[in-house]
Formats: structure tokens, C-alpha cells, sequence
């Protein structure tokens, strides 16, 4: 099943196209990685996937939606990870989640059952009452993915999310989206990290608003003669 | 030459920094390589005279960096790891203003900086802000180099950077040292690790391993195995269940496994992961790579 089809997406800013005729579709339970050069488009298509900007044209259905029509069906079915870290640094782990859970509409109790169960499995129940601003980023930012998902969104989108950790950490958040995809949640995410490409099920490569490359990064790989994702992208973006 | 002496801090009862040594010759590419929250910037801090360490000393080229900060702040050039250029100001002015805070003028240094700048030139009138983020790291670097620095400190320069940008970046900072100019740079890219002259690694305040890259991936004495199955994704746990297993994380399109034994071989491996019901498997020894190297010596502190 698909969850997301994007048709001849067009997204322009003044005389600018971010987007230039994006077509593609993601499956439910997939990995996608969407990669690109900084400035190609991403972050706007990831933007008009969460139903945050309206295309100039083209349809975009996520989730069963079409996100020019029904933007706010689209949000609640979706889980959404920022590229700078988006939890409240001032408030502390519980108090985040507590935020988030209420936002998304969960009762107190339903909040405080998936609060436990969420940090026990993170390993951070021993810091649930400290400040969010005192935690290290490999913590924050897994917190930031489980708060993210918390709604049980059917699909995820994570934009740069190990951007800045160390390898181990980088890896442990990994086995976190093979847990959520595990449990059939889509995983929509960008990296820039070229080794992380090769975690995904398929990945797109993005340059100058177009998808210029679109398949399982085996397959990339046999189709171009190039030993890894990180070649491909070099020859292919530069 | 940078010698690094015993250098302690701590926030509270938080230890930043345990006595600290290491040193920097001249016209090296040093890289720092750790983790986030390893103590990197604390020590960038104390090194450009941003702060003072609690013991121990910062020796560059015979300046002291508490004693003589005013002199060392005329040597360094700093690129911090959050982008700190005025963001309202166009690139030229920018430029143009670091260059008078250092009182040169641009003209001077230009061809220290003409490798990396020509990519922005064009976008000279464009207020920094609106740049992307491959330009934005072009135009820090530009800034830190203008005063023609004998150091130039890079935190993180690469962080949020796109690959090929990354590689265009590590290409400037080749010319820049061919020019004389001695760096220190800190990554977590363990792929930039291996462009450095020497490196060093960095966790929880200690360093450790200072050596030149092909030294330290020499040195690693764990055997590594390249490990493919049907399951890719269930395959790391089930790896680190195995008995003798000191590290098992994914790598690229394998699981890389590093054993505590010296003589594991591969076809016991395997055996043990086809009993876990695993398909498809394959197992083979492959040379370990810097990442590798930082994986198993994270592992050997804890």
C-alpha cells in the first residue's frame, strides 16, 4: 500500500522552484531516504509532505489525505522531527512529553502509560525530572524521535536527525527507526550522512529541485558501477 | 607549535576536561575526534584564551593562553561550531568587518582565502542569512582566515553540511594549510578523521589514541568481521547477543563486528547466526577503519 504519491509536484517561491515536478510514492512500513546537496529542495518537500505549505501545483495525498485539502488531517497523522531540536529546553523530559501527548489530543493517563513505557525503553528513566537543556544531544535527540512518534503517527518524517552525533549514537538512533518501521510506521527522513543511506529501503537523490535518482540503494549502486551511496551522490550532485 | 598541558575543568561537579596533554606541531591538520558533549568545545575555549582552565596550561608557540590572551587572540582564527557571522550583513560586509576587527585589510590575505571565497563571490551582495548552508560554511571560513591566522580552530566545521560540499570544504582546508597555516578540527565524521595528519579522540574529558590515522587503524588488534544477512535490521542485536562480542553496528549495507577474541573465526560466527535463525548469512574478515577504531576504543574506556 502506498502512503505517500506525490504527482508532478510544483512548489515555486517568487521567479524560484524549489520543487520542479517531483513524482513518487512511498510504501507503508518503508524506510525512504531522501537525499539531496543543501539548497535542493528537501526541506520544502518535506514541508508540503507535512501539509506546512501548500503546492503551487500537483497533487500530494499523505496518509489517505491530499494535503492541499485537508492539511490538518494530514498533521494528525504524521510525526514530525525537526532539524534543529525542537523540544522545550526549559521544561523537563516528562513535561515535554506531557506537551506533545496533549497536543496530539491523548487523554492524561493514556499519556502517562505511554510516558513510562517510552522511557524505560530509551534508558532514561533515571533522568525523567531533569531539564531537557541539560541532557546530551544523542539523549535529546532520541527523545525528540519518541516524542515525535508518540500519537503513533502512521508516518514519520525526520529531517537530519544524526546531524552532529557521534557514530555510536548515530547507530543506536537507527535501531530506533528499524524498531518504528518494524512497527509499520513509514520513515520519511534525510541525512547527510551516506553510510545512513544504506540503512533505507530506497532512496531518492534530489539536486536542484529535481529527483534525479530513485531506487533501493542496491540497486543504485549495480545500475551506476559505484562501490557506495556516498560515490554516487559525489558524481551525481557535483 | 601547541603544547597542552595538563588541562583540568570542571562545571560543578561535572568533569569537562581530565588532565588533558597532547601536542600540535607546525602546519599539522589536527583533528579532534569525539562525541558530542566529549569535551571538544570546552577545550577550543581554553585553547583560544575564551577560558581559563581550573589547572594546567595552553602553550601556543610560547604564548601562554592566560597571560598573553591579548597576543593569542591575533594568531587564531576561530570558527565556531554554531554559525556566528552577522546574519543581517551581506557577505562582503562581513568579510569586510572581520578583516578591520583584525585591522588588515581584505585585499591583503585575498589569496588565502580565494579558493574558498570565489564560490560565494558571486553572492557578495546577498545578506549572510539567506545563504545555504555549504555557503554559510565557506563564508566562516573566509572570515576566520582574513587576519592570515598562524592557527585556525575549527569546531565542527561540516556539521549539517551536504557530502560533496563536505569534500569541496577538505579541499580548501588543504590549500589553506599548504599556505602554512597550522588547524585543529574537530568532527564527528570519522571519514574526515582520515584526512587529518594526526588525530586524536576524545570521551568523557580523557583523550586518548594521538596518532596519525593509518597508525591507529594498525594498532586496533580486534579482528573485524563484515556480517550480511536476509534480516539487515534485527541483525545488530541479534550480533551483540553472540557470545565474546565486544561491538556490533551497522555499516553501511553490513553489520560490522568487532570480537574480544583474537582467534574467532568466521565460520563460527556464521554457524551461530544461522542457529538464531538467520538467512542468507554471510561473514567475512575486512580491515577495520578509523570508525571502527573510535567504536572499539569507546568501548574499551567504558
Amino acid at each position: 500500500m502506498e502512503i505517500i504519491i506525490v504527482k508532478d509536484l510544483v512548489m515555486r517561491f517568487g521567479s524560484f522552484t524549489a520543487n520542479d515536478r517531483l513524482t513518487f510514492s512511498v510504501a507503508k512500513g518503508e524506510i525512504f531516504g531522501f537525499l539531496g546537496a543543501n539548497g535542493a529542495g528537501k526541506t520544502t518537500t518535506m514541508k508540503v509532505l507535512c501539509g506546512l505549505l501548500k503546492p503551487t501545483s500537483g497533487s500530494v495525498v499523505v496518509a489517505g489525505y491530499d494535503v492541499a485539502l485537508h492539511p490538518e488531517k494530514v498533521k494528525r497523522n504524521i510525526g514530525y522531527m525537526s532539524q534543529k531540536f525542537s523540544l522545550n529546553d526549559d521544561l523537563t523530559v516528562t513535561e515535554n512529553i506531557l506537551v506533545y501527548g496533549t497536543i496530539y489530543g491523548l487523554g492524561r493517563a493514556e499519556i502517562g502509560k505511554r510516558t513510562d513505557a517510552m522511557l524505560e525503553r530509551l534508558e532514561l528513566t533515571q533522568v525523567r525530572k531533569r531539564l531537557v537543556k541539560t541532557l546530551s544531544l544523542g539523549w535529546k535527540q532520541k527523545l525528540a524521535f519518541s516524542v515525535a512518534t508518540l500519537h503513533r503517527p502512521s508516518i514519520v518524517f525526520l529531517d537530519e536527525p544524526t546531524s552532529g552525533v557521534d557514530p555510536v549514537t548515530r547507530r543506536r538512533f537507527w535501531e530506533l527507526i528499524y524498531e518504528a518501521a518494524e512497527n509499520d510506521i513509514t520513515v520519511f527522513v534525510t541525512t547527510h550522512y551516506m553510510d545512513e543511506a544504506e540503512y533505507c529501503d530506497r532512496v531518492s537523490i534530489m539536486n536542484r529541485g529535481q529527483i534525479i535518482a530513485l531506487d533501493t540503494p542496491q540497486r543504485l549502486k549495480q545500475a551506476h558501477g559505484v562501490e557506495s551511496i556516498n560515490e554516487l551522490f559525489v558524481r551525481m550532485v557535483r | 607549535m601547541i603544547k597542552v598541558r595538563n588541562i583540568c575543568k570542571s562545571f560543578g561537579a561535572v568533569r569537562a576536561l581530565n588532565d588533558v596533554s597532547f601536542e600540535v606541531r607546525e602546519n599539522e591538520l589536527f583533528g579532534l575526534i569525539g562525541p558530542d558533549g566529549a569535551g571538544k568545545s570546552t577545550l577550543f575555549h581554553i585553547l583560544i584564551s575564551l577560558m581559563k582552565p581550573d589547572s594546567g596550561d595552553v602553550a601556543l608557540w610560547g604564548l601562554d593562553s592566560v597571560r598573553d590572551y591579548r597576543a593569542i587572540r591575533k594568531i587564531i582564527g576561530y570558527m565556531p561550531g554554531k554559525f556566528s557571522l552577522y546574519e543581517d550583513l551581506t557577505v562582503e560586509e562581513n568579510l569586510q568587518f572581520f578583516a578591520s576587527v583584525f585591522g588588515v585589510r581584505v585585499e591583503e590575505n585575498y589569496r588565502l582565502i580565494e579558493d574558498v571565497y570565489r564560490h560565494i563571490a558571486p553572492f557578495g551582495k546577498r545578506p549572510a542569512g539567506k545563504l545555504s548552508g555549504g555557503m554559510k560554511q565557506k563564508l566562516a571560513l573566509s572570515c576566520a582566515l582574513i587576519h592570515k591566522p598562524r592557527l585556525l580552530v575549527l569546531d565542527e566545521p561540516t556539521t549539517g553540511v551536504d557530502a560533496v560540499s563536505r569534500k569541496e570544504f577538505w579541499d580548501n582546508l588543504k590549500t589553506v594549510r599548504q599556505a602554512g597555516v597550522t588547524a585543529i578540527v574537530a568532527t564527528p565524521y570519522m571519514d574526515e578523521a582520515a584526512l587529518c595528519d594526526r588525530i586524536a579522540f576524545i570521551n568523557n574529558g580523557h583523550i586518548f589514541s594521538v596518532d596519525t590515522p593509518q597508525n591507529i587503524v594498525k594498532r586496533t588488534t580486534q579482528r573485524i568481521f563484515a556480517v550480511r544477512a536476509a534480516n539487515m535490521r534485527t541483525l545488530p542485536a541479534l550480533c551483540r547477543s553472540l557470545p565474546g562480542v565486544m561491538a556490533a553496528y551497522s555499516f553501511g549495507d553490513a553489520v560490522h563486528l568487532a570480537m574480544n577474541r583474537h582467534d574467532a573465526e568466521a565460520g563460527e560466527i556464521r554457524q551461530q547466526l544461522i542457529c538464531l535463525a538467520c538467512e542468507k548469512v554471510e561473514v567475512k574478515t575486512v580491515a577495520p577503519i578509523i570508525e571502527d577504531c573510535f567504536i572499539i576504543t569507546v568501548k574499551n574506556q567504558k
